[in-house]
């Protein structure tokens, strides 16, 4: 079983969002980058599936030197080797096309990543790469079972679940409760040091979108409280004032 | 040049999502002069149900009424829009941001070589060039993007444009297009639906409970509330995470994002990663006994209160304002 999760590298979800440079970039000063939520669900379980199987792991992210400490991370928590695409991750596209140019190249049996990246949160990736593999593509997997060439998952619909069966190849999106997040021990961080990193440069320059500028939302006013035996007062404010009763 | 619009349903009802986004195409129509703005349904859907799409805005609806279309298999319905797309010779493709639209659009965005922009909250802005607003970092902030292919596809964020109910009733045609045993690659083999007629993600007003409400048992308040409300009930991560609720029930960063016009918390603390789930709401209701909860800095409305205590009343309230 050879298994592919990609992972991104993006600010931890407790960051304050800012932006520099007249509001063209974001602002990294003070923030602590982690491997995105949902991608570690996605690495927890191929873990466990190689655990399970045997195999190999890989894992890939699509960033600049600096992202190297979050895949050093994932080796860590038990990727056997791992590879950076040298480049700023420009957009959906240029990245499922980096993942897409290494995947055609190693033959992998399942591709694993979050259902989406917690700064675009676009969710697109992996419908993107799947559609250039010709692979079939699942999002969100909350369940992801193998036996023998089969496939058997729960993807997340509105209000439910469904259970979907295919043959691998394939690739998921993942999401909790796929598997519980994992954390490195001292061995694991001690061999990370020493596990292949692979740097390669990218291989298509291809963009379908460019970001202009940021903008954040207006500030939140004060909160009107209302007290607990008045009840009645905040019906009549959520009728008359808010309007949306 | 037209613009093609993805319905999306759920047991045969076209999702209001997905006629916000036949409203949002046609503000766009008529902002672009970009010509017809057409919808297209897939699978079991009655007609009565597609014809909404044309009060909404469509001045035609599309029908592939393949049965293997109901289910959201994500290669075939991508096959059936692209398809379609290019047989009306559309410019851009306008869907609603969902789970299944993020993954069909994905794969359309490379099948029409498009341009994909998800969670657009606004209308394009060709002042200069072809720039669309969109939510990002889970509604903390928005990127103003440019786009750069001639094909376009828009997936738009819930409650980001007004529903319009008041445009001529659609013919509705019946289509159909090529599909192959390759775009079956995956099998549905079981649904399970969530109990309840309101979905979460859909809902105009969301009642949460978190840890406050101390046990399941008590989950009975949360429920009376959200239906004198006409609400869809959620809950916090610790309480997914400990079984009182089901996980489709979690709101938050890493569970269900809503936008709803209304949503109340009770008994939630607000968690960065929870506030992140519900950042979108018009309107923010916190009950909290903790008056330093930090739910109440990101609330409009709140009462520091016990929740067995203050949701009785407000059921109450909600009740006699009927």
């Amino acid at each position: 079983m050879k298994i592919l999760v990609c992972i991104t590298h993006v600010p931890d979800t407790t960051s304050k969002i800012q932006f520099t440079d007249n509001n063209t970039k974001f602002d990294k000063n003070g923030v602590q980058f982690i491997i995105g939520p949902y991608d570690d669900y996605a690495l927890a379980r191929a873990v466990e599936l190689k655990e399970q199987l045997g195999g190999s792991l890989t894992v890939l992210n699509v960033g600049e030197v600096d992202t190297e400490p979050t895949l050093r991370k994932a080796l860590a928590i038990g990727a056997d080797d791992a590879i950076r695409i040298n480049a700023h991750p420009k957009d959906s596209l240029f990245v499922a096309n980096q993942i897409a140019q290494i995947a055609k190249s190693n033959g992998y049996d399942l591709i694993l990543m979050g259902r989406e990246s917690i700064d675009f949160n676009g969710g697109m990736v992996h419908g993107m790469v799947g559609e250039l593999l010709g692979m079939p593509s699942f999002s969100p997997v909350m369940k992801l079972e193998v036996d023998g060439d089969t496939v058997k998952m729960a993807r997340e619909i509105e209000g439910g679940k469904e259970q979907v069966e295919a043959k691998l190849p394939l690739i998921a999106g993942c999401q909790e409760p796929i598997a519980e997040w994992k954390i490195p021990n001292m061995r694991g961080i001690m061999s990370a040091r020493t596990k292949p990193l692979q740097v390669v440069e990218p291989s298509n320059d291809e963009v379908a979108t460019s970001v202009s500028t940021f903008q954040l939302p207006p500030a939140k006013g004060a909160v009107k409280l209302i007290d607990k035996d008045n009840v009645d007062e905040l019906v009549k404010l959520l009728k008359n004032e808010a309007k949306v009763l | 040049m037209s613009i093609l619009v993805y319905l999306e349903h759920a047991d045969g009802a076209v999702k209001k999502t997905s006629l916000e986004a036949v409203s949002y195409g046609k503000a766009l129509a008529d902002k672009l002069g970009a010509g017809d703005v057409i919808a297209l349904g897939l699978g079991s859907i009655a007609e009565a149900e597609l014809a909404k799409a044309g009060t909404a805005g469509a001045s035609k609806v599309l029908h592939v009424s393949d049965e293997r279309l109901t289910a959201g298999i994500i290669q075939a319905h991508a096959t059936a829009v692209a398809e379609v797309y290019k047989s009306i010779g559309a410019s851009t493709l306008v869907l609603a941001k969902s789970s299944l639209g993020d993954a069909v659009a994905a794969r359309l965005a490379v099948k029409l070589d498009a341009s994909l922009v998800s969670n657009v909250v606004e209308l394009p802005d060709t002042s200069a060039g072809y720039q669309v607003k969109r939510s990002i970092y889970t509604g903390k902030a928005f990127a103003v993007t440019e786009v750069t292919k001639e094909h376009k596809i828009l997936a738009v964020k819930k409650n980001a444009v007004d529903l319009k109910t008041d445009g001529a009733a659609a013919a509705v045609e019946i289509i159909s297009v090529n599909l192959s045993d390759a775009d079956f690659a995956g099998k549905i083999t079981a649904t399970d639906k969530a109990e309840g007629d309101i979905l979460l993600p859909e809902a105009d007003i969301v009642v949460s409970g978190g840890r406050g409400l101390k046990g399941p048992e008590n989950w009975g308040m949360i429920e009376s509330l959200a239906k004198e409300l006409g609400a869809a009930t959620g809950c916090s991560k610790p309480v997914s995470d400990i079984g009182w609720r089901p996980h489709h029930e979690h709101v938050g960063q890493t569970g269900v994002k809503v936008a709803p016009t209304l949503y109340v918390a009770v008994g939630i603390s607000g968690a960065i990663q929870h506030l992140a789930g519900v950042n979108s709401s018009k309107c923010i209701v916190v009950i909290n006994k903790d008056p330093e909860a930090p739910f109440f800095k990101a609330a409009d409305y709140g009462i520091v209160g016990d929740a067995f205590e203050v949701l009785p009343k407000l059921t109450e309230a909600v009740k006699a304002l009927k």
